[in-house]
């Protein structure tokens, strides 16, 4: 059984069918790529799969369980997790506690507990600031837990949101556009970075991406979409000799890159 | 847990300090009845301005209609009193009565964001006030009577320390970090698990319980009670506090709230000025605030308190 089973889920606004019979399915260990042209509707599939939209029809199976339509948070707790195209960081929190963000939902103590600071209390955020600690010093993020997220460099900024992803433990790591605004040293690392996770962490990962290099050097599956449906799938190789795809979305010239 | 204990050991024997302190004072006759009847409003004012900061700065939600939980926990303590139920149990009961009403409209009216959830906040605020207008129990239009005067300065005082170190508790846990992610991105807080209306209607809930406490205490202070007196402009009352005391910061909450009660009562020499002079100073203070209102050593002692890396205590 997949990880993921996506099948022909559809979703209109007013008029405009957004994505119209989008199927795909990951397993556990696959990096997956999703392009396409500006508004093809790949951030929309990420709004479906994360609960922000319910898909007009179709469903979504995650993990054996159907997904489609629950509460964004809920589906956090399902194991899986994203990142934002315009990076969404608790801007005025410390590095840290961005990160201890991610716990609240995976910790138990009670609101009276927290008041009254029983042994459960010191327990739980010894072991939360334990926790984060270790992933930040994984993202070499653990010389600046005490900086403010907003004075974070940008590259550091898009590696503390995957950090805070991966502390909510998903078995499938959304990320949205990581590479966007990056430098090319800076899209290498992150590409090393990606592969990385999904060895130590052992998860799945679907990336939306415009950075062709990118994609083609770690996705196993590249997905296009354009008008809001598939028009190939495959390997990278595949894709990148598709006259579909070349038509749609790399032009002749990014075919040979 | 030793740091810890260290801190609360600190900050309780600074709050028995202040008190004997004060009272010696009074005792002596050098804090006449006037200056404790100030200290008194000022201490169930910061009750109420830290029960309003949790909501507004914490958990980031406009509240235009928070002084309608002090209207509740008012009546509702002045009301059990009258039917023979103790002093202190009055007060709690009363409090807990606000808080499920805290929760009850909190639940509907959370569910909108910003200036929507203002105006309908100050819509609720508006509909208690003249439901009890309407309730000729709890003496209508023309106010409570008969309440007697139970309330002194250690009551208020240690119900202000009480509530000081309850809400530090809650914006310091895994609870008040999910306030403070409400306020900071919803996206992103519901994006890493978190269910933000089960935490904004907590924040009201708890924020309705401590403006009840301060609603009780005001009640057997006065001796009287009247629902004019906890309409929206009391609600714009607090919000200035909190404002001034900038964002998430519990000793700028309790300096600003201070000045402002202190300062109408300083103004009345100035008789008809009075009410012109006090918002001209509204402005200069809001304009200076982030250098001026912040006395280092009280912000340096009420530090533990400030949940790190909000924007103003940067600057």
């Amino acid at each position: 059984m997949p990880l993921l089973d996506i099948d022909r889920i559809s979703i209109r606004f007013g008029g405009l069918t957004a994505v119209s019979e989008f199927s795909m399915s990951m397993e556990k260990n696959d990096i997956c790529g999703l392009i396409g042209p500006n508004g093809a509707g790949k951030t929309t599939v990420f709004n479906m799969l994360t609960g922000v939209y319910r898909p007009n029809s179709g469903t979504i199976r995650f993990d054996g369980e159907s997904i489609a339509g629950l509460k964004p948070y809920d589906i956090t707790g399902k194991r899986i997790s994203r990142t934002f195209q315009n990076i969404r960081l608790m801007k005025n929190l410390t590095v840290l506690e961005n990160v201890k963000i991610s716990f609240v939902y995976q910790t138990k103590c009670s609101l009276a507990s927290s008041i009254l600071r029983l042994p459960s209390y010191f327990r739980e955020e010894e072991e939360v600031e334990r926790q984060s600690m270790e992933l930040l010093k994984v993202f070499h993020l653990d010389g600046k837990k005490d900086e403010l997220a907003t004075n974070l460099p940008y590259g550091e900024q898009r590696r503390l949101e995957i950090a805070r992803a991966l502390a909510t433990k998903p078995k499938l790591l959304l990320l949205d556009e990581p590479a966007a605004g990056m430098n090319p040293q800076e899209t290498q690392e992150l590409a090393e970075l990606i592969r990385w996770i999904r060895k130590e962490f052992d998860i799945a990962i679907l990336l939306i991406e415009h950075d062709m290099r990118l994609v083609m050097s770690v996705c196993e599956n590249i997905i296009v979409l354009d008008y809001g449906k598939i028009i190939a799938e495959g390997e990278p190789e595949k894709i990148r000799n598709d006259p579909k795809v070349i038509e749609a979305y790399l032009g002749e010239e990014a075919a040979h890159a | 847990m030793t740091a810890y204990g260290k801190k609360l050991a600190i900050f309780l024997a600074a709050s028995v300090a202040l008190f004997a302190v004060l009272s010696a004072l009074m005792f002596q006759g050098l804090i006449d009845a006037y200056l404790q009847r100030i200290l008194m409003t000022i201490c169930i004012n910061v009750i109420l301005a830290l029960s309003t900061n949790l909501i507004i700065n914490f958990t980031g939600q406009l509240t235009l209609g928070h002084s309608a939980f002090m209207a509740i926990g008012a009546y509702a303590a002045a009301a059990i009193f009258k039917v023979g139920v103790p002093f202190f149990l009055s007060i709690v009961l009363g409090s807990i009565v606000a808080a499920i009403f805290g929760f009850l409209i909190g639940l509907p009216t959370l569910r909108l964001k910003g200036d929507y959830l203002a105006i309908t906040t100050m819509g609720f605020c508006q509909i208690i006030v003249v439901l009890i207008q309407n309730i000729s129990q709890l003496g209508g239009a023309q106010g409570m009577t008969g309440i007697p005067g139970k309330t002194n300065f250690a009551w208020v005082f240690f119900s202000m320390i009480f509530t000081i170190l309850i809400l530090s508790h809650v914006v310091k846990s895994r609870q008040g970090r999910a306030m403070i992610s409400v306020r900071e991105d919803e996206i992103a807080a519901e994006a890493m698990g978190i269910n933000t209306t089960r935490y904004k209607v907590m924040a009201f809930t708890l924020g309705a319980f401590f403006a009840g406490l301060a609603g009780g205490l005001y009640a057997f202070l006065m001796m009287f009670i009247e629902p004019t007196s906890f309409n929206y402009f009391k609600s714009i009352d607090l919000v200035i506090y909190v404002v001034l005391g900038g964002s998430g910061n519990f000793a700028g909450c309790i300096a600003s709230t201070t000045i402002l009660t202190i300062l109408p009562e300083a103004l009345r020499p100035l008789n008809d000025y009075r009410m012109v002079i006090y918002p001209l100073l509204l402005i200069v203070i809001m304009i200076l605030r982030v250098k001026n209102i912040r006395i280092p050593w009280l912000s340096d002692f009420f530090s533990r308190f400030r949940k790190g890396g909000d924007k103003n205590a940067a600057a």
